[in-house]
């Protein structure tokens, strides 16, 4: 057998150029899934640790003000494990050299040891002194945004009273990985930051003394949260608490376990299409190589090999291919993994990374693509093996071709002989030649889907920003304010229209569902805040009656003209069965609005708000600002323009390197299909070439026939992979599809196109290098050699 | 031995002057041609005869511009062939050679008519594939694909194939050597018809020593060299060929 394993190893080397073109798939494949996986488990052991380490609550809650002497009554709750109570507050503040207003969370931590759960990691400096009520810590995206450092000041408007505070250190918290200012649909460092303060000092600032507005509560071990929230919710109902929730809907892991699930989506979803691809490709070309190598099968036959014998002889070959690929998608997808890891936790921040790749990852790529890659040779050894030796060392006979109904029409009558050859190459195997374009394809539909993404946030920005939002500017209130301060905004410097806006936090129950959100009041003939549906049309907004986000009426499972049962967490907490009035589609978010009057007379308030939608006159935006920053009510203030840069900045980051990932490994998959089905034609058919050049064609016109069949398999491929492309653009986004937000899928001409491109280039490279090879073909030693 | 004649120079149509070929496979050089002078006359029919491994083929490849010499030259008429230069070679195969191959080396996907189309396409002055298979006596399987044509008829498709571009040289290596005698002398027919309707200069490669019966002159060959030519008094019609 030792001959044998010579002769594998210099076949091997021999056909280094398609070993590489199908190890380079293969990798693809693993890479991919072992890339996603390793991130995915990483991420998630990453977020468990950093939550245990730093004892992230369980279930967080808030009321308006309560007694610290229920503390010892929540820890008597059956299944709690520790209770921290905190005074949480917003201060508007402002930064030396950022004109806008900023809006810090100012949450409280005990001046002396360390708080039972979110506790922080200090980043640089030290926790808050006490005694030194000025003291705050920053968390670290806040500072970095500003450049601030211990020692530097800022100033705070707390509770009415001008504040200068003193950075005594920089700290990150699992409670904050997210940090989402109120009204904002993603972090934007420079306008939001959280800050911690001392328990007393917070506590003098907002006569808070003896009590507290925040609790959060660490659970034993296998509790029911549910059950806990119940007890906890009566206990505080007449402390003004608005219903705890457990840690799934806390704000930052909520964001953080959305991002999570997307990844799980795309790590199941992206690596079965390229297993499938690398399967299919890897299944093509190694059945056709073996299909080639038939004399010397009959040979080592008529030297007594065993079928069995042959076959092992093959597979090993087979295994050796594979293996290249598989080695090199383990080690690509283990450093990728790493590098994506990377990425996420410095977006998330993590203090620490857990990278700890499972070993059952990388076994299932090899396992899949060893599969994949056996079961298309398998076919071609056994039928190589099953012929008797004799005919199995002759040249097969000339391959049976069949005028089709295509020779015979008229168009044929302006074919030449070089185009025939082509046609009728693909006629006669119209399944290899299918399933060539439909690698091509898939190449193509990879890259549509990957730039998809694109397309698709730019119309989000469009329909949600732009279309949907008249109002530049937002600005929220730390309490319901009455409408005078409607009017105050009215006379703002700058300010050319006003709409008031109400929240509540609501339960919403239809039949045995139920969803915890919010309704929002909206004016009654809303200019700035519209109800803009997806489709493009603007809603009214009936005087009773409540309008549903479409996700969430399919949560609730409603439709127009059904009721639900509204029951508001807050002040009264009025119960109200609406009816669903109409239904809009928004790429955000699950929001519920009602007309603000009817809003108020549910609450049974007179006019009321709790934000303001603003349309200002940019040219006077330093003016208002000053003005922002001087009044106490001031809970949030989202510009629109920053908004939009802040959302495009960041999806930005992450999908170019997604994009960048998949233009490479869809290059990859284009040039291995051309790559391989035109090497092996060449090694197929380097006789009827090498004929044709003796009868004195050039060397472009026998290109032609080799590389014009490549090209109309391609041509056929393209539109193919733009079509297989939507599809699997749909299967995505459909697949993204969260409470969070919708993907809408919008594929641009210009998408298509670029794909097309991508994969063009790297078809039109491996034709570049067959084509060298045709060049060299060898005249005289094809023709004397039999077969 | 030289064929040099200078009186005989203006029918000259193929020449070869003191052509060499070294062969360098690994450490070892083989001589395949060790100095050959060979010229060929217009419209003759010349069979060179010799054991393998005597440098016939070498020399047919050489003359046929598919292979370069180590030394020497080719004058096909007054363009010489021997510059080295690819597209040269390709437009002298074009325009003026005829091939036929052991192995037929029909295009298998093609039928035998659109096998003479596809040289035909590209001659300059080409005559009908349907007439030049008739000349080879299969005027009546010209839609007929090469999987359903026996031995010999793909033989004498490939020489259709050979001259529908009416060339001035038809250059062929062991035709018959894949075939039966009876379907050889049949090809062999085909050739003599070519050579003699059309007045092709053509010459045979062969190791069966009948053949060299049907032609003008006999070249023998040996180590790379041609040892001994013989002119036929009167060429045997091939049909009375036997062996």
């Amino acid at each position: 057998m030792r001959a044998l394993n010579l002769k594998l190893i210099r076949n091997l080397w021999k056909l280094r150029g398609q070993v590489l073109a199908i190890a380079v798939v293969i990798a693809s494949g693993v890479a991919v899934l072992v890339m996603s996986l390793s991130a995915l488990q990483a991420l998630q052991d990453t977020a468990a640790a950093y939550y245990e380490r730093q004892r992230f609550a369980d279930i967080f809650t808030n009321v308006k003000r309560a007694p610290r002497r229920l503390v010892e009554r929540i820890t008597a709750i059956p299944g709690v494990r520790s209770v921290d109570v905190r005074i949480k507050q917003v201060a508007t503040l402002s930064i030396e050299d950022f004109e806008e207003p900023v809006i810090g969370q100012l949450v409280s931590i005990p001046e002396q040891g360390e708080p039972h759960l979110n506790r922080l990691v200090l980043r640089s400096g030290r926790l808050v002194a006490l005694g030194h009520p000025d003291e705050v810590v920053l968390s670290e995206p806040f500072a970095e945004a500003h450049g601030l450092q211990p020692g530097d000041q800022l100033k705070a408007l707390m509770n009415g009273n001008q504040r200068t505070l003193t950075v005594v250190g920089i700290a990150l918290s699992p409670e904050f990985i997210y940090a989402i200012g109120p009204g904002a649909l993603i972090p934007d460092d420079m306008r939001f930051g959280v800050m911690w303060m001392g328990d007393e000092a917070l506590a003098a600032a907002y006569d808070l003394d003896g009590a507290f507005n925040d609790l959060s509560l660490g659970l034993l071990h296998g509790t029911n949260p549910k059950l806990v929230i119940e007890h906890v919710d009566r206990l505080l109902e007449r402390y003004g608490s608005s219903g705890a929730i457990a840690r799934k809907d806390q704000i930052s892991n909520w964001f953080l376990m959305n991002e999570i699930e997307q990844l799980k989506t795309m790590s199941t979803i992206l690596p079965t299409i390229f297993l499938a691809v690398a399967a299919f490709l890897s299944n093509m070309v190694l059945s056709r190589l073996i299909a080639t190598d038939r004399s010397e099968i009959g040979l080592m036959k008529a030297f007594g090999y065993s079928n069995w014998q042959v076959g092992w002889h093959y597979t090993k070959l087979v295994m050796a291919m594979t293996s290249v690929g598989i080695l090199l998608g383990w080690l690509l997808g283990a450093w990728l993994g790493r590098v994506n890891t990377e990425i996420y936790a410095d977006l998330f921040r993590f203090p620490l990374l857990i990278f700890r790749p499972d070993a059952g990852v990388f076994a299932l790529g090899a396992i899949v693509s060893l599969i994949a890659a056996l079961a298309g040779s398998l076919g071609s050894v056994r039928r190589a093996a099953a012929l008797p030796p004799a005919e199995a060392m002759l040249p097969p006979a000339p391959p049976m071709f069949r005028k089709t109904g295509l020779s015979r029409s008229r168009v044929a009558h302006w074919l030449d002989q070089p185009t025939r050859i082509i046609l009728r190459q693909i006629f006669r195997s119209p399944i290899r030649a299918l399933l060539t374009s439909f690698g091509i394809a898939l190449s193509v539909a990879v890259m549509v889907m990957a730039l998809q993404w694109i397309d698709s946030i730019e119309k989000i920005v469009q329909v949600y920003f732009h279309d949907a939002q008249r109002q530049n500017m937002m600005v929220g209130l730390v309490e319901t304010q009455s409408d005078t301060t409607l009017e105050a905004f009215r006379r703002m410097p700058g300010v050319l229209a006003v709409e008031p806006m109400r929240f509540v936090s609501a339960d919403l129950s239809a039949g045995n569902r139920s969803h915890r959100g919010s309704i929002e009041g909206i004016s009654s003939t809303p200019e700035l805040q519209r109800v803009y549906d997806a489709s493009g049309a603007v809603l009214e907004v009936p005087p009773d009656g409540l309008i549903l986000s479409t996700k969430l009426a399919d949560k609730l499972r409603v439709g127009v003209g059904e009721s639900v049962w509204i029951e508001v967490l807050e002040d009264q907490r009025p119960v109200r069965k609406l009816p669903v009035v109409a239904l809009f589609e928004t790429y955000m978010g699950m929001p519920a609005y009602m007309n603000i009057d009817a809003f108020n007379r549910m609450m049974g308030q007179r006019a009321s708000l709790e934000a303001v939608n603003l349309l200002v006159d940019k040219s006077q935006l330093s003016r208002l600002y000053q003005r922002l920053k001087s009044i106490p009510k001031v809970s949030s203030v989202v510009l629109k323009d920053a908004a939009v840069q802040e959302f495009n900045d960041t999806m930005g980051e992450t999908l170019m390197i997604y994009i960048s990932f998949f233009a490479a490994f869809a290059g990859a998959l284009g040039f291995g299909v051309v790559y391989n089905s035109t090497r092996i034609a060449l090694s197929e058919r380097g006789r009827e070439l090498a004929t044709l050049r003796v009868l004195g064609f050039h060397r472009g016109e026998i290109s032609y026939i080799l590389l014009g069949e490549a090209a109309l398999l391609i041509l056929v491929g393209l539109p193919l992979g733009c079509f297989v492309g939507h599809g699997l653009g749909w299967l995505m986004t459909s697949a993204m599809d969260s409470e969070l937000y919708r993907i809408p899928l919008v594929i641009k001409a210009a998408t298509d196109a670029t794909a097309v491109l991508v994969t063009l280039g790297a078809t039109a490279f491996s034709a570049a290098v067959v084509r060298r090879r045709l060049d060299n073909l060898d005249l005289i030693a094809v023709l004397k050699t039999r077969e | 031995m030289s064929q040099s004649n200078p009186a005989e120079k203006s029918d000259i149509t193929l020449e070869g002057r003191s052509l060499t070929k070294i062969y360098h496979t690994g450490t070892v050089d083989v001589h395949a041609l060790r100095g050959v002078d060979i010229q060929f006359h217009e419209g003759e029919l010349v069979v060179l005869l010799g054991p393998s491994g005597s440098g016939k083929s070498t020399l047919l490849n050489i003359l046929g511009g598919l292979d370069s010499p180590s030394n020497g030259q080719v004058h096909f008429r007054d363009l010489e062939i021997t510059t080295g230069d690819e597209s040269i070679l390709t437009r002298y195969r074009r325009d003026h050679v005829g091939f036929v191959f052991q192995f037929y080396n029909l295009i298998p996907s093609l039928t035998a008519r659109e096998n003479v189309a596809l040289v035909t396409e590209i001659a300059v002055d080409p005559m009908d594939p349907a007439e030049a298979l008739s000349l080879v006596g299969l005027g009546e399987r010209v839609d007929h694909f090469p999987a359903q044509l026996s031995g010999g008829e793909q033989q004498r498709v490939a020489i259709a194939r050979a001259i529908a571009k009416k060339p001035d040289i038809l250059l062929c290596d062991e035709p018959t050597g894949a075939l039966d005698s009876h379907t050889g002398i049949l090809v062999l027919e085909a050739i003599e018809r070519v050579n003699k309707e059309l007045g092709t200069t053509t010459a045979v490669i062969t190791h069966n020593t009948v053949i060299g019966n049907m032609a003008d002159r006999v070249l023998h060959f040996g180590d790379g060299q041609v040892v001994n030519s013989k002119r036929n008094t009167s060429r045997q019609p091939a049909r009375e060929l036997s062996w």
